[in-house]
C-alpha cells in the first residue's frame, strides 16, 4: 500500500475515535445542564408522580451509560431521536423527530457557508499572495491594515454596518435573509447577500494573513535565494517556489475557517434572521431540548473533524516526502 | 574583448544590518576574475568571502548592501544595475551553487525541471542562445558528465530522493546548465563526508575545465581551495589579506595569518596509552524502532586518554555516545564503567552515574538554554551534582571560567552575548563542573573556525593533563584526531572497522574502509586531487 494512503487512512480512523470521545464529552455535559426537562414543561405544581412518569416516557430514568449508547447507536444509523418540545403537560404530543428539525437548518447554513467559502477563500488566498508579493509596499500595507480593522470589528457590528450601507442608505440587498425551503435560488442568493459579506469580511483577513506569512516565511529560505539567483521573477519566485511548499499551513486556516462558517455564525444568523443551525441549537438550549443540542454539537464536532482531516490530507498530498518516498 | 577580464571588482563596500544599525561587512576590496580562471576565496566565517562572492553576481542578500564601489561586468555596472537587468544575467551569464544542496533545492520540484529552469528561462530572454537545443538531453549529459548514478532517469526524482553528494551534483549541472560564463560556489562541499566530498571535487574541476567557466570558490578549507582554484585570495574581516597564484600561496604565505589558517592541522598529541580501563562497550547492539544502526560494537577507552571514534556520517558514532549516556538503551550488550556495568536506561541511573560521564555537544548555540546566564549554566551542574550554593557555588564558577581561559566578566552574559569559540568553553565548564571521569565531545569543534578549533583542542589536552579526564571523542575530521588522540576507533554502517594506537591506524597497510577515509581527506597540495585521482581509489570514489 502507499505510504500516503495508510497515513491517510491513519488520519480517518484517528477522525472516527476523536468524534467518539467528542461525543462522549457532549453526551456528559449535555446531562450536566442545569434543570429539569420535566420540571420545566409540567411546572411547579407537577407532582412528584406526574414528571416522574413523563422522565419514564422521555427516557430519562435510565442510567446515563445506558442512554449514551442508546443515543450513539441510533445517531450512528441517523436517528437522532425525537425533540422533546412540541411536547405539553396535557398530554397532547406534537413533537418532531430531530432530524426533520436540524436538516433544513443545516442545509441552510452550508448553504450560506458555501457561498461564503466559494467568495472568500479565492479572495484570500489572492490577496495573501500578492500582499507577499509586494511585501512592504503601500499596497500591502493598506491591506493589512483594512483585514485587521475588520478582525478587530466584532461581527454583530459589521452585520449593521453593511446593512446601514446597502440596505438602508442605497437599498442594494434586503437587510432579513429570512428564506424559506420554498425560496428559489436567485432570491435566495440575493437574500443572503448580506449576511455572506459580513462572513467573508470576518473570515477573508485570518485566511489572507496566513496565507501571506506562510509564503513570507518560506521567501528566507535558501532554495528561494537560489531562485532569485537563477533569475526568476518575483511572481514567478511566489507562485512556483513557495506556494508549492506553503500549501499545509493555507489548508489548516482555511479548514478552520470554513468549519467556523458552519458552527460559529449565530451572531449574523440573528442578525439577519437567518434560519441556520446555530440559532436552533441556541434555542434547543434554553428550552433544555437535550436531543436537538446533542445532535448539533455532535454535527458541529464531525464539522472540524472532517475539515481538519481534509487540511491534514493536503498538508500530506502536498509534502513530495511522503508523496514520494525514497 | 582586448583583456581577458570578466568580471572586475573596484573598491567593493558592503554593509549589513544588525541591531538597529549598518555594520561595515566588506571594507574596500578589489577583486578581478579573468575568463576561465578560477578563484578561491577564503577565510574564516564573518570574513565575508560569501557576501563577496554574492557580490560578484551584484547580489546583496536581504539585510545586506552595497555602498560603494563598481563591479564590472561586460560593460555593465552590476553595482547600479537594476534587478531587473540584474536578471538577464542571472541563471544564464552567471549561475551560483550554494553551501547545502538538500536546503538549496526546492522540495515541491523534481531535479530536472529545476536544472533546466534557468536556461530555459535564458532561452526565452534577450541573450543569445547557446546553441543548445534540447534542454532535456543536455541536462541527462551533464549528469552523466558529473558521473551521477542513471543520468536519465535520476533527473525525475526529488531533492529528497537522492544523497547530498549527489544533490551536489545535480546542482553543479543545474549551473552549468545555460553555459553560464561564471559560477560562483559558496562552500560547496562544506556540508559532505570527506568520502564523498573528493568525488564531488573532482567532478566540480573537471566540468569547469570542460566548458572553460570562470568560477569564484568560497570554502574555508584551504586544502579543498587549492584543488580546486588558479588564484587565492584570503580575507579577514572584510578586508584582503592577500593574493596570490595557488601554488606561490602554499608554498610561501606572505601573512602571518594566512599561515595560521592552516596552523590546526599541525598540532599532533603524543600518543599515550595505559592498561587502566574506565569505559567498555561489550558487543553492543542498538536500534532506532526497527533500524538497526550498531552491530555487535566492542570499544575500550583507557583512563585519562582519548579516544576518537571516527567515521562519516550514518556510521553511527553519535548512537554509540547516546547508549553510553544512557539515552538510547541498546538492544543487546552492554557498558562497563569503572569495572561495574552501568545501568541501560537513563532512568535508571544514579546521579553519581551520571556525574562521572558528561558530555559536551556540536552545536554549543542549542546546547545551552538562551535565556540562562553564564553562572546559571555552569552553576546548575553545581548545585546539582555538589549541593553548592551562595558564595561558594560562584567562587566555584568564577574558578571554571578560569580554567576555560574566561573570566568573571563573563558571569552575567547570555549565550547570545558570547562568540562560538567562547560558547563551545562555557559548554566544556559546564561538563566540568560536574567534575567527570570522562567526557564525551561530540563533534565539538566542527562548527568552529581553524583557529578558534585549535584553542578549544588546546584547552582539551591542559584539561586532561591537569584533571586526568577521559575523552571520548567523536569526529570525522582527520587532522582533529591527530591533534587530540591516543587511540582511535574507525567506525563504518555501524560496525567497528577498527581500534587502535593512533600510530597504528594512521600507517598503512589500513582496511579498506580506514584507507578510503584516509585518502580522502585533502591535502595541503595543489597536485594531490590530480594525483589521487590516478589511483585505483579513484575507482571506488566515483561509485
Amino acid at each position: 500500500m502507499h505510504p500516503v494512503l495508510s497515513t491517510v487512512l491513519k488520519r480517518v480512523g484517528l477522525g472516527i475515535v476523536t468524534l467518539v470521545i467528542v461525543s462522549a464529552i457532549i453526551f456528559s455535559s449535555v446531562s450536566l445542564l442545569p434543570g429539569d426537562f420535566g420540571e420545566s414543561v409540567l411546572g411547579q405544581a407537577a407532582t412528584e408522580d406526574t414528571v416522574a412518569a413523563f422522565r419514564k416516557e422521555l427516557g430519562l430514568d435510565e442510567p446515563a451509560i445506558t442512554r449514551y449508547f442508546n443515543w450513539l447507536g441510533a445517531a450512528v444509523k441517523g436517528d437522532f431521536g425525537t425533540s422533546f418540545s412540541g411536547r405539553s403537560a396535557s398530554g397532547v404530543d406534537r413533537s418532531r423527530s430531530v432530524a426533520s428539525l436540524v436538516g433544513p437548518r443545516l442545509y441552510n447554513t452550508l448553504f450560506l457557508a458555501g457561498v461564503t467559502a466559494i467568495v472568500a477563500v479565492p479572495l484570500a488566498l489572492i490577496l495573501g499572495l500578492t500582499a507577499a508579493l509586494y511585501r512592504n509596499s503601500f499596497y500591502d500595507r493598506s491591506i493589512n491594515a483594512v483585514t485587521l480593522t475588520t478582525i478587530a470589528t466584532p461581527e454583530f457590528f459589521v452585520a449593521y454596518i453593511l446593512i446601514l450601507l446597502l440596505s438602508s442608505l442605497w437599498p442594494v440587498f434586503p437587510s432579513l435573509a429570512n428564506i424559506s425551503e420554498a425560496t428559489p435560488l436567485l432570491e435566495r442568493l440575493n437574500k443572503i447577500a448580506l449576511p455572506a459579506l459580513t462572513l467573508t469580511l470576518v473570515i477573508v483577513a485570518h485566511m489572507m494573513r496566513m496565507t501571506r506569512a506562510a509564503i513570507i516565511n518560506l521567501l528566507s529560505s535558501p532554495y528561494i535565494e537560489m531562485a532569485q539567483l537563477k533569475g526568476a521573477t518575483r511572481s514567478e519566485i511566489i507562485l512556483k517556489h513557495a506556494l508549492p511548499n506553503a500549501w499545509a499551513p493555507i489548508a489548516t486556516v482555511v479548514a478552520f475557517n470554513l468549519a467556523f462558517l458552519v458552527v460559529g455564525v449565530v451572531v449574523v444568523e440573528v442578525v439577519f434572521v437567518y434560519p441556520g443551525i446555530g440559532q436552533l441549537m441556541v434555542d434547543a438550549v434554553t428550552t433544555r431540548d437535550i436531543p436537538v443540542v446533542q445532535a448539533c454539537a455532535l454535527i458541529f464536532a464531525a464539522t472540524y473533524i472532517v475539515l481538519n482531516l481534509i487540511a491534514d490530507v493536503i498538508g500530506i498530498v502536498s509534502n513530495p516526502r511522503l508523496l514520494h518516498p525514497r | 574583448m582586448t583583456d581577458d577580464v570578466l568580471i572586475d571588482m573596484q573598491n567593493i563596500h558592503i554593509e549589513g544590518f544588525s541591531d538597529e544599525e549598518w555594520h561595515p561587512i566588506i571594507k574596500g576590496v578589489n577583486l578581478k576574475l579573468k575568463r576561465g580562471q578560477v578563484m578561491g576565496l577564503i577565510g574564516e566565517s564573518g570574513a565575508g568571502k560569501s557576501t563577496l562572492g554574492l557580490a560578484a553576481m551584484g547580489f546583496a542578500r536581504s539585510g545586506c548592501r552595497i555602498t560603494e564601489g563598481r563591479i564590472l561586468f561586460d560593460g555593465m555596472d552590476l553595482a547600479k544595475a537594476s534587478t531587473k537587468e540584474k536578471r538577464t544575467l542571472w541563471g544564464s551569464r552567471m549561475t551560483y551553487v550554494a553551501q547545502s544542496a538538500a536546503a538549496a533545492f526546492n522540495p515541491a520540484h523534481r531535479l530536472l525541471e529545476q536544472t533546466i529552469e534557468s536556461a530555459e528561462r535564458a532561452a526565452a530572454g534577450p541573450n543569445e542562445s547557446n546553441g543548445i537545443t534540447d534542454l532535456t538531453q543536455d541536462a541527462v549529459e551533464l549528469y552523466d558528465a558529473l558521473k551521477l548514478p542513471n543520468p536519465d532517469s535520476i533527473g525525475d526524482r526529488y531533492p529528497h530522493q537522492v544523497s547530498g553528494g549527489q544533490l551536489q551534483r545535480v546542482m553543479t549541472a543545474m549551473a552549468m546548465s545555460p553555459r553560464p560564463d561564471l559560477i560562483v560556489f559558496d562552500e560547496p562541499t562544506t556540508a559532505l563526508d570527506v568520502t564523498t566530498q573528493v568525488g564531488v571535487l573532482a567532478a566540480m574541476r573537471e566540468i569547469v575545465d570542460k566548458y572553460n567557466t570562470a568560477a569564484i570558490y568560497i570554502t574555508h578549507d584551504l586544502a579543498v581551495v587549492a584543488q580546486m582554484a588558479d588564484v587565492i585570495k584570503v580575507l579577514r574581516h572584510g578586508e584582503e589579506v592577500e593574493e596570490a597564484e595557488t601554488r606561490e600561496m602554499l608554498a610561501s604565505p606572505k601573512e602571518a595569518y594566512t599561515r595560521s589558517l592552516w596552523s590546526v592541522r599541525s598540532l599532533e598529541k603524543q600518543e599515550e596509552t595505559n592498561d587502566d580501563e574506565i569505559l567498555r562497550i561489550e558487543n553492543v547492539d542498538a536500534a532506532y524502532g526497527k533500524l538497526k544502526v550498531l552491530h555487535d560494537v566492542s570499544i575500550s577507552v583507557p583512563r585519562g586518554k582519548t579516544v576518537a571514534v571516527v567515521g562519516e556520517s550514518g556510521s553511527g558514532k553519535s548512537t554509540a555516545a547516546r547508549v553510553i549516556t544512557g539515552l538510547l538503551p541498546p538492544s543487546a550488550g552492554q557498558v562497563v564503567f569503572n569495572g561495574q556495568p552501568l545501568p541501560a536506561a537513563l532512568a535508571n541511573r544514579n546521579p553519581e552515574h551520571l556525574q562521572k560521564i558528561q558530555m559536551i555537544y556540536q552545536m554549543a548555540d542549542t546546547a545551552m538554554n538562551p535565556r540562562q546566564t553564564v553562572e546559571e549554566i555552569i552553576g546548575r551542574p553545581l548545585e546539582f551534582y555538589l549541593g553548592l550554593d551562595g558564595a561558594a557555588k560562584e567562587r566555584r564558577v568564577i574558578e571554571l571560567l578560569e580554567m576555560i581561559e574566561l573570566d568573571e566578566s563573563f558571569l552575567d552574559r547570555f549565550p547570545s552575548e558570547l562568540s562560538g569559540g567562547q560558547k563551545q568553553r562555557v559548554c566544556i565548564a559546564r561538563a566540568l563542573a560536574a567534575e567527570p571521569e570522562m567526557i564525551i565531545c561530540d563533534e565539538v569543534t566542527s562548527a568552529l573556525d581553524q583557529i578558534v578549533q585549535e584553542g578549544i583542542l588546546q584547552l582539551l589536552l591542559k584539561l586532561q593533563r591537569e584533571f586526568n579526564i577521559t575523552y571520548l571523542f567523536i569526529t570525522h575530521d582527520i587532522a582533529t584526531v591527530k591533534a587530540i588522540s591516543d587511540q582511535i576507533v574507525v567506525m563504518c554502517e555501524g560496525k567497528v572497522v577498527e581500534q587502535g594506537m593512533k600510530s597504528e591506524i594512521l600507517t598503512p597497510p589500513h582496511p579498506e574502509y580506514t584507507e578510503l577515509l584516509l585518502a580522502s581527506v585533502p591535502e595541503m597540495d595543489p597536485d594531490w586531487l590530480t594525483n589521487l585521482l590516478k589511483t585505483n581509489a579513484v575507482a571506488d570514489l566515483q561509485k
